[in-house]
């Protein structure tokens, strides 16, 4: 009973993401684009399995939630950062620093939301991964005290990544 | 009542927007670097647009039907900023036009920098 329901449905999560973001394309709804959204939602994933062997199995939704409020204020209070930084502070007044952040994060997709999250947030751009994917490097505008940046990033978005795929 | 209401909200959001979009114009003509350029339309991007998409939503639903695509909009934006910016930053990397990042530690390397000799080649040639 079971796994022919697993073949059909492989990831629930993207189908509904697939026939969500298909409704939301339409200029209005209805429910012919509604079933037509769950079809692709259902064929997509079915087609794309092959591509995520490893996926996470396990996320706790809530915490996720949490997670992404959280960094829609961080994004916020971010931008008037940057742009107090941008128009005050001389150019040759600014510390910019390379920062290396040892990862304890392993999931791929953890470590892609790590990175993405650290780009939008304040002052700090992720650019690049160490070869052996243990270390991220990110370049910060403004860092007096690069050490400071990396403890923060560590317990405010790390932390919590960890605690969302358990 | 309501649509004088959500007429302030919306010029609120496109003054917002407005000048987050303008501070990322001038974060990118004042700043020194490759580098640190990039920060300005990084940050002030996603905020700016994201005024300007929340002043169109208030607007759709106050006078038309009302409408979400900008919640996709803002979706793939904010998916795609960043990966925009991490290969700019790479660029840098690569090409040596910022200064050389400290190496990771444990014998790794940045796995931009982890190039065979032909590909250093092309750098020189396109520099």
């Amino acid at each position: 009973m079971l796994k022919p329901l697993r073949w059909l449905l492989p990831h629930p999560a993207l189908t509904l993401l697939m026939a969500a973001v298909w409704m939301l394309l339409q200029p209005e709804f209805s429910a012919g684009m509604a079933v037509f959204g769950l079809i692709l939602g259902i064929v997509i994933p079915i087609g794309t399995a092959r591509w995520w062997p490893d996926r996470p199995e396990r996320i706790s939704l809530g915490r996720a939630l949490l997670y992404c409020l959280l960094v829609i204020w961080d994004i916020v209070v971010a931008n008037v950062q940057v742009a107090w930084i941008v128009l005050t502070k001389p150019n040759a007044k600014m510390r910019p620093a390379w920062v290396v952040i040892p990862l304890d994060l392993r999931e791929p997709e953890a470590i892609s939301i790590l990175a993405g999250t650290i780009t939008l947030t304040p002052g700090t751009v992720s650019a690049d991964l160490s070869n052996d994917g243990r270390s991220l490097l990110v370049h910060a505008l403004d860092a007096p005290d690069p050490d400071a940046v990396r403890d923060d990033i560590k317990q405010r978005y790390e932390r919590r990544l960890r605690e969302i795929f358990l | 009542m309501i649509e004088i209401a959500a007429t302030l909200a919306i010029a609120a959001f496109l003054f917002i927007g407005l000048a987050f979009t303008l501070v990322a114009a001038i974060g990118l003509l004042k700043l020194a670097d490759p580098m640190t350029r990039l920060h300005a339309p990084t940050k002030a991007g996603t905020l700016g647009t994201g005024a300007f998409l929340m002043a169109s939503m208030i607007h759709s639903f106050t006078f038309t039907t009302g409408a979400l695509h900008e919640v996709l909009i803002m979706a793939f934006l904010f998916v795609t900023a960043p990966v925009s910016a991490n290969f700019i930053s790479r660029v840098n990397i690569h090409k040596r036009t910022c200064d050389t990042p400290p190496p990771p530690g444990n014998g790794a390397t940045w796995s931009t920098l982890d190039v065979p000799e032909e590909d250093r080649e092309y750098r020189e040639q396109a520099g």
